[in-house]
Formats: C-alpha cells, structure tokens, sequence
C-alpha cells in the first residue's frame, strides 16, 4: 500500500473519506466542481495541514514526513504554476532535481534526468525560452517535466490535461499509463473517459465525501454520471474500448 | 542555471575589486599616496580617515542592500519588493528621528533599537504558530511602514527649526566616514549573511516560484522565509542606523541583473553583492566630487544614475516580457 487513509476530513471540503491506493497503478479522482478532489490531492501531497483523522504514506502519517524525505518520495504537478521571474523552462524543470542534488550545481545525471523529462514530455524545443512566454499548454508540459526530473516513486496531478491539445492530451494519457506500470500516478480530472480507459482505480467525491472507489467498468456507469454530475450519460463501445457519451441536455 | 554564468560572477568580483581600489584615489583634494602611506598630513588623515572607511561603507551597505532586495522579492514573490518593504529601515529612521528629537549627539542607537522594535513588532504579528506566509509578512510590513512614517511626521512637525533640518537631512541618507571598529562589525555581518543567503541559493530558487512549489521540492518554506526575513532586516536595519535610507539600490540592482543573466539566485546573489557594492560606491564617490566641495545627497544619485540605466536596460530587453 502507498497511501491509506482512515476517516480524512479537513477544515474545508473533505469529510471522513476512507480508501487505499496501490503502490503502482493509475488512480483517477474525479467529481464535480467544489468537491474536495484538489484539497485531497494537497493533502496527499503533504500540503495540506492540519488534516482530520488518518492519512499514512507507506505506512507513516503524511505530517510526520520531512519536507525532504517526501519529496524524494512524491512528485506533485499543480493545476497552475505563475512565474514572476525570468527563469527559462530547463531552469524550471532543473529545479525539480534540486532535492536530488545535495549540491550546489547540478550534475551531468541530474541533467541528463531533466533532460529525459523535457524529452518525453515534448518540451525540449523551448528549453531556453521564458517560461512567462510559454503557451498554457506549454508552461503545463514543462510542470510536468519538473516533477518527472524529481524521479518520484508517486505522482500526484492536479487535472494535468487542462490547457493541452487533442495531440498533447493523448500523449499525456498514454505517458501517464505507462509510467503507472512501475510506479502510482494519481491524477484529478475531470476526463471520465480518461478515468474509465487508463486508470486502474477511480475514486469518486461528491461535496467532500467519497461516493465511489473501485475498478472503473464498475464505478464509472450513467447510474454514477447521472447522480453526481447530474448529466444524462450512456457508455458507449468505440475502436473496441468503452467510451462515455454525455447526452445534450442535463438531468 | 545554464554553465555560462560563472564569468558573470567572476567578472562582477573582478569589478568591485576595482572600485574599491580605484575609488578612494578620488576626491576633491588631490592627495599623495605615498605622503598617505608615510603618514603625512593632511594626505593620511584624508586617504585613511575621510576616504577609505567611507568607501568601504558603501561598499558593505551596497552589497547588503542589494542581496536583501534580492531575498525580499524573492520571498514575497513581488518585484517591486525592496529592502524598505517590510518596514525594518523606516523603524530606523523613527529611532533616529526620536534621537534628534531628544537632542541626542548620536542617532546608531536609537535607529537600532527602533529597527529591532520594528522586526519585533512584524514577526510578532506575521508568524501565526508555526506558519508565516509571506502575504501576512508583506501586509504587515506595509502597515509598519505607514505607522512609522505617520510618526516621522509628527516628530518633525513638532521638532525645532535646526532639529528639522537634522531630520531633513538623516531622511535624505548618505554615506559618512564611521570608526574602523564599527566598519569590522558590519563587515562580519553582511559577510555573513550574503554568505549564508548565496549558499542557501538553490532554495530561492524554488521559494522564488512559489511555497507550494519550494514544499513539494523538499523546502521547509516556513524557515527559510523566515530567515530571509530576519537576514534580510538585520542587514537593512543595521545599515540604514549607518547611512540613513538610501533609495534604489536595492530595487534597481537585482532587476538589472535579472534582466541580464536572469533568474537564477546562484548567480543573481552573488553578482547583486558584488555589483550592489561597486554601483552604491560608484554614486557616493560622484556624490562627494561632482559639486565639491558640496555634495549630493548620494540616494539622489542612486536614483538619477541609476533610473535612467534601468529605463535603458527595460527597452533594449522588451522581449522579455518585463
């Protein structure tokens, strides 16, 4: 087990849920607006303090990690990252070797890790450029190399498709699922078709608490679509995979 | 963090190294070298009592004014952030302001134990637990700043005719020849905490992107915010009980540099430091010799050397987006 948690709940947006995620696998937590995916996300990630009840990574409470020792541990992708300062996306993906480091310059390994990253997340062509300057869907590739570069045993993303091209989202799930073979990538999204194709596991939260965990043939259904998201849903077969349809009108 | 930065910083050393040795050489007085070493008067008395501690003040508050801006733009994740910002240097100027007020002969005192009051009164009210948050820190420091100036504004209201122009004169800053002892005390220090921040440098990095950022990344955010603070305003406090404020510096140093080498603290700190030092003493030394024996209060010619420098730089630079 990486992650276990034991009626967690926050001040905000997150009551008493209780689940288990695997050590390697793609876990998909999605829900409507508001309802606590993010704030969980940030708990997981270590952000979140003080949290209500039990949350252990590998077996230790979350809050009892070192700032370091999680880091080596988990990546975490944020939904946005504003720059104010003129760093160039390689600076930007180098920093995330910097817990790697212990230095103070990096290494030619720490640059061949960022290097790798920015290669398989297809950022290497504007490595010198402005991150200020970059596309959304750019500026969101290159926050993903970062946290790639930090070698994490788990990755943790918030709504990591937001901003990308058709090309950049395919790629991206198809990245995700691959990585989720040796390691556990838990993304928050809003794609149930990306939930119900890749992930291995989907978690479902409705105003803060937890209405769904399991395979998603069994928990990505238009009974599920319909009660939660209030959306007249059919799941549909196309090129020989499941595929959600979302009906004009709202329920 | 690309491997073309360390000329930058070499060349930077390189340049306040010939500052300091060239301008002490200049003054309104011609003087005689070896007259000064042989210890001759007036030629030693002028090269070692009048010129040389004042160069090596602005050199070691140049450089601490400037690596402050960088670590308080840097926390605060605002570019228009200085060393002024957080309220330090204009509880300095209350403490001096009292002094005169009072008659004392000497503001150091006074301005220090008003800085410290002021660092005090900020960490008090910004740390919340064991949390600060660099938005409380720049909020509070803003309302000091305003508390501070609000009672600058009283005590010179109701100062005498002389103590105004006193006042008038400290709010002004400049640089002054101080005892060598002081000057080995504030060399220690600012060796010290430039030192201690340059090391700290790949942790500005990440602070300098975001808390969030930095904690994900192996950052106790918490600490180091906080001593970036407290670094931050000992040097600024303890500088300005020295020269009073002196604009720009800090402001217009790390921006400079940013836009030039950008963003990098490895190379941003320790060019600002180097670079901060040769740019103050560079505009005391005009300060002291352009209308000798007059001088120019030496913040204004921060500002008019330095304003139309940075309005240059900002327009060969647009592309990058500043």
């Amino acid at each position: 087990m990486s992650f276990r948690a034991e009626n967690l709940a926050f001040a905000y947006g997150l009551h008493e849920a209780t689940f288990s995620l695997p050590t390697t696998g793609l876990v998909a937590i999605a829900g409507p607006n508001g309802a606590g995916k993010s704030t969980l996300l940030g708990i997981l990630a270590g952000l979140r303090s003080p949290y209500k009840g039990s949350c252990t990574y590998d077996g230790r409470e979350v809050r009892q990690w070192s700032r370091k020792d999680m880091a080596l541990q988990v990546g975490f992708v944020p939904q946005s990252v504003n720059i104010e300062f003129p760093f160039t996306a390689e600076e930007v993906v180098l920093m995330g070797r910097t817990v790697r480091t212990g230095g103070w310059y990096e290494s030619e390994h720490d640059r061949s890790a960022a290097k790798q990253a920015m290669s398989i997340t297809d950022t290497l062509a504007f490595r010198g450029r402005d991150y200020r300057s970059l596309s959304g869907g750019e500026a969101r590739r290159v926050i993903l190399a970062a946290a790639l570069a930090q070698e994490p045993h788990t990755l943790l993303l918030d709504e990591p498709a937001t901003h990308l091209d058709l090309r950049h989202q395919l790629d991206l799930h198809r990245l995700l699922a691959r990585l989720a073979k040796t390691m556990l990538v838990v993304a928050v999204t809003h794609d149930l078709n990306l939930a119900l194709q890749f992930a291995d596991q989907v978690l479902i939260l409705e105003n803060g608490k937890k209405v769904g965990d399991g395979r998603p043939a069994d928990v990505v259904t238009p009974t599920m679509i319909g009660g939660v998201f209030g959306v007249r849903a059919t799941i549909q077969m196309a090129q020989g995979r499941p595929w959600v349809a979302y009906g004009a009108e709202s329920l | 963090m690309t491997r073309a930065v360390k000329p930058a910083v070499w060349l930077s050393a390189l340049f306040v190294i010939a500052v300091a040795v060239l301008t002490p050489l200049v003054g309104s007085t011609h003087i005689d070298l070896q007259r000064a070493f042989a210890g001759e008067s007036p030629d030693h008395e002028i090269f070692f009592y009048a010129r040389l501690p004042r160069v090596i003040l602005g050199l070691l508050s140049g450089a601490a004014l400037s690596v402050t801006g960088v670590l308080f733009q840097c926390m605060l994740r605002d570019p228009l952030a200085e060393p002024y910002t957080l309220g330090v240097s204009s509880g300095a100027s209350v403490g001096a302001v009292f002094a005169i007020c009072l008659g004392f002969h000497s503001t150091g005192i006074a301005s220090l134990v008003g800085a410290g009051t002021v660092l005090l009164i900020v960490l008090g009210t910004a740390v919340d637990g064991r949390r600060l948050s660099s938005f409380t820190l720049l909020l509070t420091g803003v309302t000091m700043n305003s508390i501070c100036f609000a009672l600058i504004l009283f005590l010179h209201s109701v100062a005498s005719f002389t103590q105004s122009f006193a006042i008038s004169r400290w709010l002004m800053g400049g640089l002054d020849a101080v005892e060598y002892s002081t000057l080995g005390w504030l060399a220690a220090i600012v060796l010290v905490v430039c030192v201690a921040a340059i090391a700290l440098a790949p942790k500005w990095n990440l602070l300098s992107i975001g808390g969030e950022w930095a904690a994900s990344r192996g950052v106790s955010t918490t600490a180091l915010t906080l001593a970036g603070y407290v670094g931050g305003s000992v040097l600024t406090g303890i500088v300005t009980s020295l020269t009073g404020p002196i604009g720009f510096v800090g402001l217009i140093v790390p921006h400079a540099l940013r836009l030039r080498l950008g963003a990098d603290h490895r190379t941003l700190l320790p060019c600002s430091m180097f670079l901060g030092a040769a740019f103050l003493t560079l505009s005391d030394t005009l300060a002291r010799t352009v209308i000798a024996p007059a001088e120019i209060p030496v913040g204004v010619l921060t500002a008019l050397c330095g304003g139309p420098f940075f309005l240059w730089l900002l327009k060969s630079k647009r592309q990058s987006l500043w």
